[in-house]
Parts: structure tokens; C-alpha cells; sequence
């Protein structure tokens, strides 16, 4: 695009995407923007009225907004750290040479593709159930009592089911970073006297960092917003346990008919959400560089 | 110490026999190159040496001790790899003091030794750069350096200089065999450039399809090739191979005579022909010689005055007393 003309032109060829992509974007933001500052109840259809910012007072002095806050922390701080370690094992195995690796590599990624929904369903009917499910027969072919996940330790569950699903993503990214690095550089490191594990934390790990980071940033990114899976199986229960911030928002504004609380927690999650991304990109995107 | 024995060492990838059974001395103190052509087994050879490799057959002896199931790390030799395949991460001080660090030496050891080797190296200036922010030369030098700090009991050297420009690989060249004299290490050292090796060698290993054709000084292999293959191979340009007529003439299946050893006159001669390709260098002029119903085509050497040109018609006196013939099997008669 070296003349003035044909810059021009790409400008007027563009324009028709992005203004649709910015109407996209700005309509509902400015729409959640005015009814987060509305009294505005389902139950009572036309009874909106102004209400300032009484709404942004009620949903950040919720009990349960704190709740939802660690709630969500947790779940993306735990489903980072298994998927990411486990990752990073399942790559090296996958790494090795062996018989009928690639239907092997086709079925690691295979969870990927089941959707959120569906894989929740799985795990919740036929796994957790504690009395028809897969680890209950276990528990009890072992003489242990069943275990209820769901009800007992239901953030876990969520969590693992979580994984279940991210683990594929991650492994992937870094199986491909891994089978990047030049053999020659491990073969050295074998004859600098390093054993496997040295070479795995002085070699394979270092190269592995910017993927990584790629693998925090995405998956960060969309874990902030889990929702079918908890609604599919803990409904954010007991109590205020599996609840993050998506789902107390959905609470508000679907189940309390509060589409004026629900659209300042909206705001409220933007918010955070990109507290939380400048926060990441200041501190491992410079892994990116270079 | 660092001698070196291969006693019917071979090797095998699922059914193919990329090496088979050799035997090779490597003498303490020894600097000995491998050439041979692109796939004859070079870097397997030495990757078998090295440990990196498991041999399929045979025994490896370091010091005449069998060092064919000990692990490369123990084998007390040290490697320099043609991607040099230096630690991207670490700086060149880390990159150095690795292999020390793993043997577990204390920071004050480590730095001692890292300092050492980078005064040898020229190095002391970058001693806090990444790999990434080296020269290709620079980077070579770190290599090296990693290798010496070790203090092996053998180098061995996997085509180092083959990433560099011209320049730099004579430069390199020098400061190689430089250090061979200062440490009296054995060396082993892998090339494809038999210029590398005809410089620098005290013993060069011509390898062709896996097998050793000849093992001998420079000059040996310079005067005396065992058969064709190292004749053609060893020298720069390439000896003049002529079968047929000509050859039989001396009774022999073929006959070899380098550029250097055919006399170019604008009268008489053994030899008539046309001047093909010239290639001036300066000191000395190479010509192509074409039609002389010998060859495709007589490479001679003459000096850098001589005036002939494209299409010129010369006679070529070959000097008999240097000579190489060699029979059907290809192999040398005296
Ligand atoms: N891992 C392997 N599996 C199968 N065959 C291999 C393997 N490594 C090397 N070979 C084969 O062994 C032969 C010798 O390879 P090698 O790398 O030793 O050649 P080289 O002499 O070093 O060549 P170059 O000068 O191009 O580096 C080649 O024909 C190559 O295809
Ligand atoms: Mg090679």
C-alpha cells in the first residue's frame, strides 16, 4: 500500500467491518452503561427510573460479590496451575517417540472440542453422582463411602471439570514449543554432565516460557468468564461457593429480575477483567518480546 | 590423556548400515579431521564417540578403557556442535560456567575458570551478553569455550566453522589450531572442506559411505592417495583422473595427474587442447582445458601472467615423475 490513493481506498474498503464490529461493541456497552443506572426490574416492566449509582453501591457491598471475587480467583488460579503443569507433563510425554502416536495426539486434543455444556453434564451424571457415577462404583469397589464432589467439595469439581477441558489447549501450545527446541542444545546440555531432570529445568523449561505466557494470557482471558459449566452443574451453590463473577451477574439480573444490579456488576466485571489483563501483560508480556 | 580406539564400531538406523565395521586409532595429543562428502557418516561417527549415539557393534576405548556403555557426560570429552548450540537464556558467562556448575564447583571456581577461558577466547568483553547478541564468530568462540573450561580429555568438533563467512573461518581456523598447540588436546575435528582439513590436520580419516578409504598425514594423502577417491578428493582443484586410451598407454586403467604437476605451453606439448574457463586469482590462474579427447575437460594450474585466453589452443606436458596410476579396482599402484 505505497500510494496515497490505494491507502485511502483500503481505508474505504475496511471501514464497513469496522464500523460493524464497533457498533457491536459500543451499542450493548453503552446499553449496559444506561441500565446500570436505571431502577429497572423485570417484574415491574415499565417502572425504570433514574437511580444514580445506588446500584454500583448494592452489587460491590454484596456479600456475595466478595464471594464471587475469590470465587473466581480461585477457579482461574487453580485450572492455570493444573493445566499448565499437567501441560507441560503431557507434552513431554507426547514428545517421546512411540506406537500410534498420532491417534494418541488425536485423542489428547479430542476434549477440546466437547462442548462446555455437554463435558459438565458428562462429569456431573457420570462421574460425580454419588450413587449411579463412575467414581462412586470405584469408591465402593474399594470399600470407601462415595464421595459427593459436587455437594462437598464443589469448587474443586468445578475447577477439574474446568481442566479437563483446558488441559488439551495447553498442551498442544506447548508440544509445539517443545518440539521446537534444537536437539542439539539438550544433546550439549547431556554432555555439560546435565542429567534429564537438570536438563528438563535448565533447558526444555526456560525454552517453554514464552509459550507459557501465551497459554496464562489466553486461557486467563476466558476462564475470567466460566458459566455453563457451573450453572450446568452447581447452579454457583451451596450457598455462594461456586459462584464467580459471571454467574453472580446472571444471578442479578436473570434470577432476582435485577437488570440494574446485573448490568453494574457487567460494568464492575469490564472492569476488573481489564485491571486484571493490564496486570498480566505488564508482567509476563515482556516475555514476549525479544 | 585422550587416546581414542574404534575396534570394529558400526552402525546401524532400523536396516541401514550407515557405518560399518571400522577400526581407528586416535593418538594422544592428536589433532585428526574426518572429510568425505556430505552423508558418508562424519557426524555419526563422531555422535558414536561422543555417546550421543549407541553403537551397533563394536567397542569404543578412551584411554584403554571400554567407554562404550558409559554415558556421554562421563565419557570426559567435550563437543562443539555446528549450530554451536549455545543456552539462548543464559548469558555467556552462565553458558560457560554451565557444564562447571553442573560438576557442582563452587561460584569462586566457577568464575575463575569462566574468566580463564574468556581471556583465551577474547571474550572477556561479552561475558554478560545473550547468544543472541553475538557475532556468528563470537558465538563459535563461546562454543569453545564451554568445551575448554571442562578440561576434557578430547575435543571433538562437528563442522564448526561451516556457519561462518570466508574471512572469518580462516581466522577461526588459526585460533582452532592455535589452540591445539597450547593445550596438546587430542581434537577431533569434522569437515567437508578438505581445505580445513589438509590445514589444520596432523591425521586426516577419508571417509566415503561409511568406510574409512585412508587414514594418513596431509601430505601423505597429498603424494601417496591409496586409490581414486581420495585422489579426487583430497587437493584443490581436484587431479585430473584419465581413463581409457591415455591410461592404457601406461598400462594402467587410470591415470592421475594434478593441475599443479602439468606443464602449459602456447607451442608444443604432450597434450593439445582449447582453453575453456580460466579462473584468475592473482598468484595463479586455473584453466580449463577442453577437447583434449582425454577428459571432459584438464584442469592446470599456471602462473598469474600466463597469456591465454578463451579459445586458445595449448599443449599440455604432464610431469611424469608425478604421476599416480591406479588399476581397475581404483586402487593405487606403486
Ligand atoms: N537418526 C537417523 N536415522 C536414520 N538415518 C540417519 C540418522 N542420522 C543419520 N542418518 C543417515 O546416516 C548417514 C550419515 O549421516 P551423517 O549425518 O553422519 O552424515 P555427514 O557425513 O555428517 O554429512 P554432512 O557432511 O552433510 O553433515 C546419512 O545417509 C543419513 O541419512
Ligand atoms: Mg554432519
Amino acid at each position: 500500500m505505497a500510494t496515497k490513493a490505494s491507502r485511502s481506498a483500503a481505508r474505504l474498503m475496511i471501514s464497513p467491518a469496522v464500523i460493524l464490529l464497533l457498533a457491536w461493541m459500543i451499542v450493548p456497552l453503552s446499553l449496559t452503561l444506561y441500565f446500570s443506572t436505571l431502577r429497572y426490574n423485570l417484574l415491574m416492566p415499565g417502572m425504570e427510573e433514574w437511580a444514580g449509582f445506588s446500584n454500583y453501591y448494592y452489587f460491590l457491598t454484596d456479600p456475595a460479590f466478595f464471594d464471587a471475587l475469590r470465587n473466581t480467583l480461585v477457579l482461574v488460579g487453580g485450572v492455570l496451575a493444573i493445566t499448565i503443569v499437567g501441560g507441560v507433563l503431557l507434552a513431554i510425554l507426547l514428545d517421546q517417540p512411540m506406537w500410534g502416536q498420532g491417534v494418541v495426539r488425536v485423542l489428547v486434543i479430542a476434549p477440546f472440542f466437547v462442548m462446555p455444556t455437554v463435558s459438565a453434564l458428562v462429569w456431573k451424571n457420570m462421574f460425580m453422582n454419588p450413587v449411579s457415577g463412575l467414581f462412586a462404583s470405584l469408591f465402593k469397589t474399594l470399600g470407601l463411602q462415595p464421595f459427593d464432589f459436587l455437594a462437598h467439595a464443589p469448587m474443586f469439581s468445578i475447577i477439574l471439570i474446568v481442566s479437563w477441558q483446558w488441559l488439551p489447549f495447553a498442551t498442544l501450545i506447548l508440544l509445539t514449543a517443545m518440539q521446537s527446541l534444537d536437539s542439539e542444545q539438550l544433546e550439549a546440555a547431556e554432555m555439560d554432565g546435565a542429567p534429564p531432570l537438570k536438563r528438563f529445568w535448565f533447558i526444555t523449561l526456560p525454552h517453554l516460557a514464552r509459550a507459557i505466557t501465551v497459554v496464562i494470557l489466553i486461557q486467563t482471558i476466558f476462564l475470567l468468564s466460566v458459566f455453563a459449566e457451573i450453572l450446568v452443574t452447581t447452579n454457583g451453590g451451596p450457598g455462594t461457593a461456586t459462584t464467580n463473577l459471571t454467574y453472580l451477574v446472571y444471578a442479578q439480573s436473570l434470577l432476582q429480575f435485577d437488570v440494574g444490579g446485573g448490568s453494574a456488576g457487567g460494568v464492575v466485571a469490564i472492569v476488573l477483567a481489564n485491571i486484571v489483563a493490564i496486570f498480566l501483560m505488564r508482567m509476563i508480556g515482556k516475555n514476549l518480546d525479544a | 590423556m585422550g587416546r581414542i580406539t574404534l575396534d570394529k564400531v558400526a552402525k546401524r538406523f532400523g536396516d541401514v548400515e550407515v557405518i560399518p565395521p571400522l577400526d581407528l586409532t586416535i593418538e594422544d595429543g592428536e589433532f585428526v579431521v574426518f572429510v568425505g562428502p556430505s552423508g558418508c557418516g562424519k557426524s555419526t561417527l563422531l555422535r558414536l564417540i561422543a555417546g550421543l549415539e549407541d553403537v551397533s557393534g563394536g567397542q569404543i576405548r578412551i584411554d584403554g578403557k571400554d567407554a562404550t556403555a558409559v554415558q556421554p557426560a562421563k565419557r570426559g570429552l567435550a563437543m562443539v556442535f555446528q549450530s554451536y548450540a549455545l543456552y539462548p537464556h543464559m548469558t555467556v558467562r552462565k553458558n560457560i560456567a554451565f557444564p562447571l556448575r553442573m560438576a557442582g564447583l563452587s561460584q569462586q571456581e566457577q568464575d575463575k575458570k569462566v574468566e580463564g577461558a574468556a581471556a583465551v577466547l577474547n571474550l572477556t568483553n561479552y561475558l554478560d551478553r545473550r547468544p543472541g547478541q553475538l557475532s556468528g564468530g563470537q558465538r563459535q568462540r563461546v562454543a569453545i569455550g564451554r568445551a575448554i573450561v571442562r578440561e576434557p580429555s578430547a575435543f571433538l568438533f562437528d563442522e564448526p566453522l561451516s556457519n561462518l563467512d570466508a574471512a572469518l573461518r580462516v581466522g577461526m581456523r588459526l585460533e582452532i589450531s592455535e589452540l591445539h598447540n597450547r593445550l596438546a588436546t587430542t581434537m577431533v575435528y569434522v569437515t567437508h572442506d578438505q581445505v580445513e582439513a589438509m590445514t589444520m590436520a596432523d591425521k586426516i580419516v577419508v571417509l566415503n559411505a561409511g568406510r574409512i578409504e585412508q587414514v594418513g598425514s596431509p601430505l601423505e594423502l597429498y603424494h601417496r592417495p591409496r586409490n581414486t577417491f581420495v585422489a579426487g578428493f583430497i587437493g584443490s582443484p581436484k587431479m585430473n583422473l584419465i581413463e581409457g586410451a591415455e591410461a592404457a598407454k601406461h598400462g594402467v586403467a587410470t591415470i592421475g595427474i594434478r593441475p599443479e604437476h602439468i606443464a602449459v605451453s602456447p607451442e608444443s606439448g604432450t597434450w593439445k587442447g582449447k582453453v575453456g574457463v580460466s579462473e584468475h586469482l592473482g598468484s595463479d590462474t586455473f584453466f580449463h582445458v577442453l577437447d583434449t579427447g582425454l577428459a571432459d575437460a584438464i584442469t592446470v594450474r599456471a602462473g598469474g601472467e600466463v597469456d591465454l585466453h578463451h579459445g586458445d589452443t595449448v599443449y599440455l606436458s604432464p610431469d611424469a615423475a608425478k604421476m599416480h596410476r591406479f588399476d581397475t579396482e581404483g586402487l593405487r599402484i606403486e
